[in-house]
Parts: C-alpha cells; sequence; structure tokens
C-alpha cells in the first residue's frame, strides 16, 4: 500500500509537470484527488490494514495528498501565466498606426492675440470696453482733438454713410464713450475692428483690429504709462524684450509716443525685418490731452491719464509668421487648424 | 522727407557718426525712417584716360581702347562712340561696381579680352540733369584734365549721405533743411546757424512797378510775397546746388526752377516763378475759382476748377492752382525776360482738399497742406533773390511786393515747472526746462514762468505741448517707469463677454474653426440668398464711398460671409468643413440712416461633410446645456426661411421669442454659392443667450430611491413629430415621470406607407418612496390612452 502511494504520487508529479491547458488539470485533479479518484481508492483500503499501521500510512496520505494539491496550484498558476502571456501576445497591435480622429475645433488666430493681450490687462485691473462700429463723426474724430479740417481725417481714409456717421477708423472713440459715462477712475482696454479705404492686398485690408487703452485717474505720469506698457510686452513677448519709447504725435495726446520692442527676428542686433534699427515699432500711446478730458466731462486740472491703441494684425502675422494679410479673412480650414 | 547730411551740417554742425546720429534723432522726435550714401554703391571705378582706340577685328560696333589709369594700361573694349585719344574717362576696373550693384570683371568681347569697362553717366547713377556736360548715350567724358587712377566718387563729388526722416502732421516747421538742423542742434546742444540772407538788388525800378497783387480771400490766403527778377538768363545751376537737389530726390532742371526747389527744400516755403510777360495787365489776383473755369497746368491736364479752390490769376485768366501746381500758360520760358519769384501762404486745408480733389498732390502741395508759417515767406522770396544774385541767373529788382493783411504774431504760454513734473513723472529741475526751451528758440520769461513761441511752432499750444518739448529733450527714455498708484481697480470681462468667450470655447469643443469676415458686402447678396425683396433684410447702412460695390453696405445678415467661406473650403477640395462666427449685423433704425443703427453680435455656424441635420443641431443642443438654457430653448418646424431648406429647418425660440434658427440650406444658394454638398447652417443672436444663459443651476439633491424605466413603441402618422408625441406623454404621464427618452426612429415597408415607428424609454421616480409595478402600468396606461386618442398612435406589436 505504501508501494501504491509512491506510485500514485511519483506518477501525479509526472502527470502534472506535462499538462499545458487548464481543462487537463481539472482532469487530473478529479483523477487524482476526487471521490472517485485514485487516491480516494487508495485511502478507503486503510480498513484493511493492521492497526498499528494506520497512522503511519494516514500521515504518509496526508502527505501525498498535500504535495499533489500544491503541485497542482503550481501548476494552475503556472498555466494561468502561460495563458495569459499567449493572450498578450495575440492582443499586440501597431502602435504606430494613426489615433482615432477626435474633432477638434480651432480659435482663430486674430482671437488667441485678442484675448492673450486682454488677459495681461485683466490681470493689471482693466475691463473690457466695447463701442459701437458705426460711429459718429464726433466720437471718432472731434472728441478725439481732430476738428473738421485736420490732416489727420485725411490720413486715415475714412468709409463714410453720411456726413455725421462714419465707419470707425480707429477704437478710440470706445475711449470717449468710456469717459463720458463719467465713471472714474478708468482703466480699459477695446479690441474690435475698424475701417480704412484701403484696397485689399497682402499687407491692407479694409477691415482690421486694434487695441485701444485707456487709464484716467487722479495723479498718472507719464512713466506710468511707460511702467504699464513695459509690463504688457514683456508679458507678450517674453522677459527678454527691449521697449523704446520715442516722441510721436497723435492729436488726442500729449506729449505722445511711440512704443516699439526689440525686434523678434534678430533680437535687436539689427536685420532686414527690422531694417537694421534693431526695433520695430508695436503702438501709438500718450498722456490724454487735456482738450479730450475736458470734451468728454473730466475735470484736466484734477484728473490725468494715458491711452494707447496698436494693430493687431501685425502682432498676429509677427507671431505666427503669417505673410500674406489676406489669409486672416479667407476662412480655409488648413489654415484654422493651424492655430 | 530726404534730407543730405553735407547740407544740414551746414546749418547745424553735428560731429557724430550717422548710426548714432540718426539714433538721437529718432529719440527726440525726428523718427529716422532710414538712411543711405548716394554713390555709396560704386566701387573701384577710377579715373582714366584714352590712349589708343583701334577698331575690333570682329564687330563693327566695338572698338579696343588703351586706357593710362596712372598705375596701369588696360585694354577695355567698349560699343561707345564717342571717345577721342586723350579723353579723360570714368573707368570700373576688374571687381569694380556699378551704382545699380552691377559687378565688372574682365572677360571676352567678341574674342578680344577686356579689363573693365568705361562708364556712361547713367552707370554712376545719375543723369544730364546732374551732369549736363555728360554725353547721352556715350561714356562720360570729363569736361578738363583730371589726375590719372584716383576714385571717380570723389572726383565728381558724387558721395552724400542721406537721412529720411518721418515728419509728423504737427511739425510743418520740420519738412526742411533747416527745420532739421534746428531739431539736430537742440539735440546735440550745438548752435543752430540761420543762413544769412542779403539780397543784392538793383537801383531803380521798384518790383512794384512791375506788379501788383491783390488778395481777394485772406482766408484762404494770409500772405503774397513777390520779387521781380529781369534779365533772366537760363541755364544749368552750379553742380553744387545739382548735387543737394538730387540728394533730396529732387531732378535739377535749370537755376530758376532749381532755385524754386531749393528753397522749398531748405526753409520749406513753395516758391512758384511766373514769366511776368503772361501776366494780363501785370496783376495777380488771388481769388476763388469760378463755376467752370479750366486751366492746363504745367503737366499739360486740362483740370476743372470748383469755387472752393483757389487759383492765382491776372484780370484775364488763371496762371496757377494756388499751392498745387502752376498754368501752362505761365511757365517760364527759354525766352523769358523777366519773372516773378511768388513765396505765398495758403489755408493748409484747402489746400489739402483742392490737392485731393485735382488727384494731383504735388510738392507743393504737401507742404502747404501741413499749414506754413506766413512769417516765413519773405524770407524764402529773399533767399531765392539771393540765390539769383549769387547764380548770375539774373538781376533782382528793387523790393518785395508784399500782401500780408494781417500778421500771425507769437503768443506767450506759461508754464509750470511742477506740472510738468507731475505729468510727466519726473524730477526735472526749472533750470534745465528753461535750458530746453531756449534751444528750441523759445524765448523764456522766468519771472512770469511765461514762454513766448516763434511763429514756426503752431503746435505749441499749451502746457502739455511744452510738457512734451521738456520730455523729448529730457529723454523719453530716461523717464522711470512706474506701475500706477490710484484707486484700485478690478479687471474682469462682464458677464455678455464671458457668455461669449464661453459659446467660444463651446463651438471650439464642438469641433468648429473660428471664422473672420467682413463685415460689409455687396448688395448683390439679397439676391444670391433668395431674400425677398420687401424683407427688412435689405433696409440696409450704405457706405456712401466704398472701395467698390462688393464692399458697399453693412451685411444685415452673417450668412453671406459664412457661404463665400465654405465655398472657398469646397473650391480648395477640404472634405468637410465646419466654421463658427460671432460677428456683428447693423439693422437701421431709419432709412437713409439718421441716426447709428442697432449692432447685434450673431453666433453663426456653417458645415458641410459627412454629417446631417442632427449633428447641427447637437452643436447647439449642447451649447445650451452649457449655458443652463436647455430647458427654455425649443426647436419646432421652421417652413418660411426662404434660404433655407423648408422641410429641414428648425426655428429656435425662448419665451415666446424667436432668436435663431438651425436647418439645412437650401439647395438652390447652395448651388449660388457653388457648393455642391449639402450646407448646414445655425444663427443665433448673441443677446439672446447672454439673457436666457443660467451660469448658476440650483443644486437638486441626488435621488434616494430607484427608478423604473419602461419602453414603449408606436406606429404614427409621419407627419407627427417627436415634440407632438413627447408632449402627449408628458401631459399623461403623471406626477412620477423623470425623463422621457427617443431611443428609435423607423420608417419602412414593415410599417406602411406613410406611418413610422417611434420608441421611447420612460422613466419614472418618487422622491419619497421606492415605487410598485402598478404607479407604473397606471401611468402607461394613461400615457397610451393619451397617445392613442390625441396622436392616433397604435402601439406596436413587439
Amino acid at each position: 500500500m505504501k508501494e501504491k502511494l509512491k506510485q500514485i504520487h511519483d506518477r501525479a508529479i509526472s502527470t502534472l509537470k506535462e499538462i499545458s491547458q487548464i481543462k487537463e488539470l481539472e482532469e487530473a485533479k478529479v483523477k487524482l484527488l476526487g471521490k472517485k479518484g485514485e487516491l480516494t481508492a487508495v485511502l478507503k483500503e486503510m480498513g484493511k490494514l493492521a492497526p498499528e499501521e494506520r497512522p503511519i500510512l494516514g500521515q504518509l496520505a496526508n502527505e501525498v495528498r498535500q504535495d499533489i494539491e500544491s503541485k497542482l496550484e503550481e501548476a494552475k498558476k503556472r498555466l494561468l501565466a502561460a495563458e495569459q502571456e499567449m493572450r498578450l501576445k495575440s492582443e499586440t497591435i501597431d502602435v504606430t498606426m494613426p489615433g482615432k480622429a477626435c474633432v477638434c475645433g480651432h480659435k482663430h488666430p486674430m482671437s488667441i492675440v485678442i484675448d492673450e493681450i486682454s488677459d495681461i490687462f485683466i490681470g493689471m485691473g482693466y475691463e473690457i470696453a466695447e463701442g459701437p462700429d458705426v460711429e459718429k463723426d464726433y466720437y471718432n474724430f472731434e472728441a478725439l482733438n481732430i476738428p473738421a479740417d485736420h490732416p489727420a481725417k485725411d490720413e486715415q481714409d475714412t468709409f463714410y454713410i453720411n456726413g455725421d456717421i462714419l465707419l470707425r477708423t480707429q477704437t478710440s472713440p470706445v475711449q470717449v464713450r468710456t469717459m463720458e459715462k463719467g465713471k472714474l477712475p478708468i482703466r480699459v482696454i477695446c479690441p474690435g475692428a475698424v475701417y480704412r479705404s484701403d484696397e485689399v492686398d497682402a499687407t491692407h485690408s479694409p477691415v482690421f483690429h486694434q487695441l485701444e487703452g485707456l487709464v484716467v485717474d487722479k495723479g498718472i505720469t507719464m512713466g506710468d504709462l511707460k511702467g504699464a506698457l513695459a509690463v504688457f510686452a514683456k508679458e507678450l513677448f517674453g522677459e527678454d524684450v527691449k521697449v523704446r519709447f520715442r516722441p510721436h504725435h497723435f492729436p488726442f495726446t500729449e506729449p505722445s509716443a511711440e512704443m516699439d520692442v526689440s525686434c523678434f527676428a534678430c533680437g535687436g542686433k539689427g536685420c532686414r525685418v527690422c531694417k537694421g534699427e534693431g526695433y520695430i515699432e508695436l503702438l501709438g500711446c500718450g498722456m490724454v490731452h487735456p482738450k479730450v478730458l475736458k470734451m468728454s466731462g473730466i475735470d484736466p486740472e484734477e484728473y490725468s491719464g494715458f491711452a494707447f491703441g496698436m494693430g493687431l494684425e501685425r502682432v498676429a502675422m509677427q507671431r505666427y509668421g503669417i505673410t500674406d494679410l489676406r489669409l486672416l479673412f479667407e476662412n480655409d480650414m488648413k489654415f484654422l487648424k493651424q492655430f | 522727407m530726404d534730407i543730405p547730411m553735407s547740407w544740414m551740417k551746414e546749418y547745424a554742425n553735428v560731429t557724430a557718426n550717422l548710426k548714432e546720429f540718426v539714433e538721437a534723432m529718432t529719440m527726440t522726435g525726428s523718427k529716422v525712417e532710414g538712411y543711405t550714401t548716394m554713390g555709396g554703391a560704386i566701387k573701384n571705378v577710377i579715373t582714366g584716360q584714352v590712349k589708343a582706340i583701334t577698331k575690333h577685328p570682329d564687330a563693327d560696333k566695338l572698338v579696343i581702347t588703351k586706357i593710362d589709369t596712372g598705375s596701369n594700361e588696360l585694354t577695355i573694349v567698349t560699343g561707345a562712340a564717342n571717345l577721342k585719344e586723350g579723353d579723360y574717362v570714368p573707368v570700373a576696373v576688374d571687381g569694380a561696381v556699378l551704382a545699380d550693384g552691377t559687378e565688372i570683371h574682365t572677360g571676352k568681347l567678341r574674342g578680344v579680352e577686356s579689363q573693365g569697362m568705361l562708364c556712361s553717366i547713367q552707370e554712376l547713377g545719375f543723369d544730364l540733369h546732374d551732369f549736363p556736360e555728360a554725353c547721352e548715350d556715350g561714356i562720360y567724358v570729363f569736361p578738363n584734365a583730371v589726375e590719372l587712377g584716383k576714385d571717380v566718387v570723389d572726383v565728381l563729388d558724387l558721395k552724400d549721405d542721406v537721412v529720411e526722416y518721418e515728419i509728423t502732421s504737427n511739425r510743418p516747421d520740420c519738412f526742411s533743411v533747416l527745420g532739421i538742423a534746428r531739431e539736430a542742434a537742440a539735440t546735440y546742444k550745438i548752435p543752430f546757424q540761420y543762413p544769412v540772407i542779403a539780397v543784392k538788388e538793383l537801383a531803380g525800378e521798384k518790383a512794384s512797378d512791375y506788379i501788383s497783387v491783390a488778395i481777394e480771400n485772406p482766408q484762404l490766403c494770409p500772405r503774397y510775397a513777390a520779387r521781380v527778377v529781369k534779365n533772366v538768363k537760363i541755364e544749368p545751376s552750379p553742380r553744387w546746388m545739382r548735387k543737394r537737389l538730387r540728394a533730396a530726390g529732387v531732378r535739377p532742371i535749370n537755376n530758376i526752377v532749381d532755385i524754386t526747389n531749393y528753397v522749398m527744400l531748405e526753409m520749406g516755403q513753395p516758391m512758384h516763378a511766373f514769366d511776368i510777360d503772361t501776366i494780363a495787365q501785370r496783376k495777380i489776383i488771388v481769388r476763388n475759382a469760378k463755376e467752370g473755369e479750366q486751366i492746363t497746368t504745367l503737366d499739360g491736364n486740362v483740370r476743372n476748377l470748383d469755387t472752393s479752390m483757389l487759383v492765382i490769376a491776372d484780370p484775364e485768366k488763371a496762371v496757377a492752382v494756388a499751392g498745387v501746381m502752376g498754368g501752362e500758360n505761365s511757365k517760364i520760358s527759354e525766352q523769358a525776360e523777366a519773372i516773378l519769384f511768388e513765396s505765398a501762404t495758403f489755408h493748409g486745408s484747402n489746400i489739402r482738399v483742392t490737392a485731393k480733389k485735382l488727384g494731383m498732390r504735388t510738392d507743393a502741395s504737401s507742404k502747404y497742406e501741413k499749414g506754413l508759417d506766413p512769417n516765413l515767406a519773405l524770407e524764402a522770396v529773399n533767399r531765392a533773390a539771393q540765390l539769383v544774385e549769387m547764380l548770375g541767373a539774373g538781376e533782382v529788382v528793387h523790393g518785395v511786393v508784399d500782401c500780408y493783411p494781417s500778421k500771425r504774431e507769437s503768443w506767450s504760454l506759461s508754464y509750470s515747472p511742477q506740472w510738468i513734473n507731475g505729468l510727466l513723472g519726473t524730477d526735472i529741475s526749472e533750470k534745465e526746462m528753461i535750458e530746453i526751451f531756449e534751444r528750441i528758440e523759445l524765448k523764456v520769461d522766468k519771472e512770469n514762468h511765461t514762454v513766448t513761441v516763434p511763429t514756426f511752432r503752431p503746435d505749441l499750444e499749451g502746457q502739455e505741448d511744452l510738457a512734451e518739448e521738456v520730455a523729448r529733450f529730457y529723454g523719453y527714455d530716461k523717464i522711470e517707469p512706474t506701475l500706477a498708484a490710484g484707486t484700485p481697480t478690478v479687471g474682469k470681462r462682464s458677464y455678455s463677454q464671458n457668455i461669449t468667450e464661453l459659446v467660444k470655447k463651446n463651438m471650439i469643443a464642438s469641433g468648429l474653426c473660428e471664422a473672420m469676415t467682413f463685415s460689409f458686402e455687396s448688395p448683390k447678396v439679397f439676391e444670391k440668398l433668395n431674400i425677398p425683396s420687401e424683407s427688412h433684410l435689405r433696409r440696409v447702412v450704405t457706405i456712401s464711398n466704398p472701395l467698390g460695390e462688393d464692399y458697399s453696405i453693412m451685411r444685415t445678415t452673417t450668412l453671406n460671409g459664412m457661404l463665400t467661406s465654405l465655398a472657398t473650403n469646397y473650391n480648395r477640395r477640404n472634405d468637410s468643413a465646419g466654421l463658427f462666427e460671432i460677428g456683428k449685423v447693423y439693422l437701421p433704425k431709419a432709412v437713409p440712416v439718421t441716426e447709428l443703427p442697432e449692432e447685434i453680435p450673431t453666433l453663426t455656424i456653417g458645415m458641410y461633410g459627412k454629417m446631417d441635420f442632427y449633428d447641427i443641431k447637437g452643436i447647439l443642443e449642447q451649447l445650451f446645456e452649457v449655458l443652463g438654457m436647455t430647458e427654455k430653448a425649443e426647436f419646432a418646424t421652421e417652413k418660411n426661411i426662404p434660404w433655407m431648406h423648408p422641410g429641414r429647418t428648425a426655428s429656435i425660440t425662448a419665451e415666446g421669442r424667436q432668436f435663431g434658427y438651425v436647418g439645412e440650406l437650401h439647395p438652390q444658394i447652395a448651388s449660388n454659392y457653388s457648393i455642391g454638398t449639402k450646407v448646414y447652417i445655425a444663427v443665433l443672436d448673441m443677446p439672446a443667450l447672454v439673457e436666457y444663459s443660467n451660469l448658476v443651476n440650483m443644486y437638486q439633491p441626488l435621488p434616494k430611491f430607484p427608478a423604473i424605466t419602461r419602453d414603449i413603441a408606436m406606429v404614427v402618422k409621419e407627419a407627427v413629430t417627436v415634440k407632438e408625441i413627447e408632449a402627449v406623454i408628458k401631459k399623461y404621464a403623471g406626477q412620477y415621470l423623470e425623463s422621457v427618452t427617443l431611443f428609435d426612429v423607423y420608417q419602412g415597408k414593415q410599417i406602411g406607407e406613410g406611418l413610422k415607428s417611434v420608441a421611447y424609454s420612460i422613466t419614472f421616480r418618487a422622491s419619497d418612496r421606492t415605487l410598485v409595478d402598478q404607479d407604473v402600468t397606471d401611468a402607461m396606461k394613461e400615457i397610451l390612452e393619451g397617445l392613442s386618442k390625441e396622436v392616433q398612435a397604435q402601439l406596436r406589436d413587439k
């Protein structure tokens, strides 16, 4: 009987080694350890043994059973691991194939620029003011210290609806509308479309965008103007950008200035883009002319302010390397999807 | 404006190098646009002498020359016929560069080696106007012997640095050599030397014996000064004058014309010269043109004048368009014996308008239009007389006929150093300010803190203008940047601006790209869009001076811009396109326009490609969800939009007001735009989205008790809408109804002609208990009866 147990054990070990499928393993388990299994059959014969042999053989039978069980467990683990490995292998895919298309829209590059600049000024305490595109001559010119026969009126070839109503040539009328509301202090920017009668070509468009800024408060200085715009330039173009303010003339500011930023192409060394100057003109600015304050009902003795304005197409074109303005208005998906 | 450095230096002796100078000028307000060196491109062109000329063996039109350049003898082949032995000529030797950048190398011409090239005056960048002695089509031959082997640029004195300035409209005084010299002197704190003007006159006759002047409209002509020159000898002006004119960009003509141009460039005062014999009765009258009056100007064109324009006339005829161009009838001929130099002041904007109307903006008009100082006129005419004398171009008759009814006087302005420092944010001493004022020729009264402004500075009107003068010479770059103190403000977008941003983000999340189109368009779009003739959309804001009909009306619908963009994509073979735009439409309150129109921001979506109506509707439903207005926004069948597909369009309303529509574009309109596929469009009023949006929803407790869901499928007539069915379900479902979800619509043979099958999941839930079967069975019974009664639905067998 001892011999029988040993045979069962040996056979079991060798059978288990050869099993390669979970199903076979289950069958082997039943055959070895099941109610009608070989080991059970041997144990059933225990009664025939002498009483003193029973505990010895009983123990032996237990050991055999435990060993088979643990071997079965091992074999099961081995088979499961093998099976998983097989499955993983069979599931291998070509990960270099393109992903499934997920439709994704894009913001217009002009909007990206407008939003980015707006966010910079919002962070500095500015609100966004808006005004009409179809504007009164008064707001577009007269209230900005551009009287009827001023050359600036010609320079900005204006689209007229009638003698008093026109398409705004600049976003500056929003300054006047904001001041007229009488709520002080003022810190606003105004991005928007403006109109000038230029034929469409690679660098001109009768419709383009400007962003205007206005600050009016007690004790505002030209130093404050420089400070605000220097912060803006660094936020927009990066910490390394250099700014330069030089005198200029606008009817609605005095003193007036233009702000240049160091050339994006050469960083200020001088190149073809900046015509060797190292700087590129970015915006016009100045201290709000006392006449303009007065016309809008603000006492220039008590309040002062600064204003600035810039063309946005140029900022977008420089940033994205766009060389033809017309692309911005064509709305070709192949263009829009690039931003 | 181009100003030659050598000319300017005569009045302000700047010693800085050119690069440093242009930067300094830019920083004090005379913006330099660029600078070049006239003659600067020419390299290795030297003087040589023709030693021998022989025929080319293989070419009739070429000759072989031996040229002595002092240190070398060169063989040079040339085609010119004007040479003779002994001539001194410019020689471009091997490696030379001509004025236009052409490089010259030794090479063979018809088999004979040529070690360079002999140059014409054109090849040196000039013409006969500059060097009247030059041969018109041949090699330039020096009129006198020259030292051999010398740089021709030096020998002919070709070189000058020329700086181009951007002059702002407030500084007419800077449109001149003297104006820029004055600024340069102030920039470098060096003396400004005004030219010494002294006129040698003939004794005896007076100018007033020759001519009389009457100004009929002193408003438009504040001053008219005239001098007379007799025994005129027309000839080329001297080289130094021709060189300066050319460097300043003006072509030399003859001594008299050159003098007028020279004075204009130097002093900023345009001048005109008349042949005095052409002036009837020797009487100059400055008057407005007559209705229908015509004049042939010097350029040979007949100009139709109107009564707003000022002319210079004699009692019989107009002889010049004042401040713009002289008349053909009074021009100086070679035979002219006596001439009249006009130095007048005209009203700036009147000249500007006249020049614009006549379509001829001249050097003179562009100077006048800025508004000139009348006090300049006399100095200028004297300067011209001085030059006439100097050049031997004629004899100056004694005296000036000067008609100057009301003299422009200088004015004074008070200043407060404290106020100026307060505005600039600086701490500049009064002493420094005074020093700056004096540099720009303001007379300072230190005691009273006032300055007297010279009449050539009309831009200085108030203390803020003085502040700018202080700032620009103190240095804008020295003003310390500060961050404004004062009352803090909150930076933010308004609610409606936030909604706009949210809409944009949502459109982009839905896969659409943002478009940007023009807000004006052609009135032809109404036909293209099939907009009925009585539609209010045809009432438009019209531009009175458009770029053309295509840009002549402000749009009342955003569709044309969108469809044009889609058509662009379609033409360029983009398989699909999905665009949105938030742009305005402009609706006039009255036509013709008497007040500002209403400007309504509008969201427009346009798409084509693999999609159907429910794709674009889905985009809107998602938008409404994000804006918290799903409950408010209702879609309903809309058959009456002429440019939309009558069976595939829905109106969108909220609180009984229609604020948009969505659907398929009418195929005829798609075809009008040459789009050969189905186009889907949605148009929504932005202010309505702002009004109906609700970004703050109150919390609803999460359900505690389970729901019960029942599915039903029914057959109804095709024309019954899902909206109608849902309304019935909601009406009969009772208090426990939670949701009604459509999950299938089917049409086909099994159902029968004109019918459709519609299937719903209906979910019930109570907030206070678990529903039992009976609750739902009762509700479903009600629903089915309701459906059968109201939409004749038949329950479909499973």
